[in-house]
Parts: structure tokens; sequence; C-alpha cells
């Protein structure tokens, strides 16, 4: 009988579990590192009103910057979003719907992101 | 479906989770999937908040008087829960998500570990939150 364990296992499935679960914690660093970036300019010294608010944001390097998070954030909730349907949702049919309304959800979010940013 | 072996929980069930008595550790891992699911339901809401705030000086109007007008028919206090909901689902996700990603860097997988990463967890997010609901309703 042929090994199967170690490196010599034969994986069977999609195989894509690692693929997963590694975007999922890259994208979450990258979400991380955006909010203690956001919160080291929010703390600088001066009032915060629509001006300093606006000024964070319309910078390219910002803008391209949160332009990467909504991208990290779309990918990390479609893969979080999937695990919880594939755990709760046994009918293929309703859970393929489900998977397709949270992908047009996100992609409709991320979209509407890119407006708000581009149009400053 | 065919009870071949009683011992087996058989397929997972959401309803099948309150039937346990979960330790701390099981707590978070459950809030964790709790607070993503709230925080991706709220998405447009959180973006409308940021359009709103960046739009223009008088959009920023509207943003601000969302939490002292409120939004429509949506009181103020009740547009304020649903962020201080949001802060939470923020804070616990991102916690319980950086203990995740310690316990993959340092292997720290014991139950002991477990046990007391999951207290720290879920205490902080809840201090935190305590903060700036506090903040958000004009407590200091």
């Amino acid at each position: 009988m042929s090994v199967n364990h170690g490196s010599k296992r034969v994986v069977v499935g999609a195989g894509y579990g690692m693929r997963d679960w590694l975007s999922q914690r890259v994208t979450a660093v990258v979400m991380a590192s955006f909010t203690l970036i956001l919160l080291v300019q929010l703390l600088m010294p001066g009032p915060l009103g629509y001006e300093r608010w606006a000024g964070i944001f319309s910078a390219q390097w910002m803008k391209l910057l949160t332009l990467v998070v909504v991208l990290a954030l779309a990918w990390h909730a479609w893969v979080g979003m999937r695990d919880i349907w594939m755990d709760y949702v046994k009918p293929v049919a309703t859970r393929l719907t489900l998977q397709v309304l949270t992908i047009v959800w996100l992609l409709g979010c991320a979209a509407w992101s890119v407006q708000v940013l581009w149009r400053l | 479906m065919p009870q071949t072996s009683p011992q087996r929980p058989g397929t997972m069930r959401l309803t099948d989770a309150v039937m346990y008595r979960l330790p701390l550790a099981g707590v978070v891992s459950i809030l964790h999937r709790v607070s993503g699911l709230l925080m991706f339901a709220l998405l447009p809401f959180v973006i409308w908040l940021f359009d709103n705030s960046l739009g223009s000086e008088i959009s920023y109007d509207t943003f601000t008087s969302a939490f002292v007008a409120g939004i429509g028919v949506v009181p103020a206090w009740m547009v304020k829960l649903v962020v201080l909901a949001l802060i939470w689902a923020f804070l616990h996700h991102a916690i319980a998500g950086v203990r995740h990603l310690w316990m993959d860097m340092t292997h720290s997988v014991s139950k002991e570990q477990g046990r007391s990463s999951a207290l720290i967890t879920l205490a902080s997010s809840l201090v935190l939150t305590a903060l700036l609901g506090a903040k958000l309703f004009g407590i200091y």
C-alpha cells in the first residue's frame, strides 16, 4: 500500500483551504495596519472637523491605501461569510443563492466606496 | 437522517449551538462570527456615514446630525445604539483576530492559554466599548 501521510499525503477536495486561511490573515493584517495609520492621523493635535477629515482622505496615497483596504475587506468578508453559509446552510440551491447575494452585496459596497473616495 | 451512530452530533445546525455550554474560547469564537456577520450586514450603513462625512460641508452636517437629530424617522439614540453595536463588533472582531494571529505565530494552543487569552479578548473589547460608548452618548 502506498504511503499516504506526511509529505506524501494525498490531498483531496477543492484544495483551497490553505489559500482561504492565509488570505483571511493577510487581509486582516492589512486592515489592522490601516486602522492604526488612520488612528495616528486622527490623534494629531488640532480640532477635528470636515476640513481635516476630508484632508486625510483627499491625499492620493490615502485614497489608494483605502482602496486596498476596501478590497481586502471584501475578500476577508467573502471568506468569512462563505464559511458561515457552508456551516449552517445545507440545501445547495439556498447556499448558492446566499453566496451569490454575498458577492453582489460586497461588490456593491466596494464600488460605492470607490465613488466616495474619488469624488473627493 | 438515519441514526447510524447516535454518539455523533450529525449535521451542524445553528440551533444546535445553544445546546452546548461553551468554554470561554468558544464564546469568543461564536462572537467572532456574530460580530463579523453584524459588520457585513451593516456595511452599507457604514459606507453611507463615510459618504456623507466626506461628500461636502453640507453632507458632513447630515453626518453629524445623524447623532443629534437622527436619520429620517430613526431617532438619534437608535443611531447611536447601532453605532455602539458596530464599535463593539469591530473591537471584538479585531482583538479576537489578533488572538488568532498570536496563536498561529506562537503555537499557543493549550487549554489554559486559550482560556486566558479568551478572557483578555472579551474583557478588553467590552471595556473599550464602554469607554467609547460613554463618549458616544456624551457622558464625558
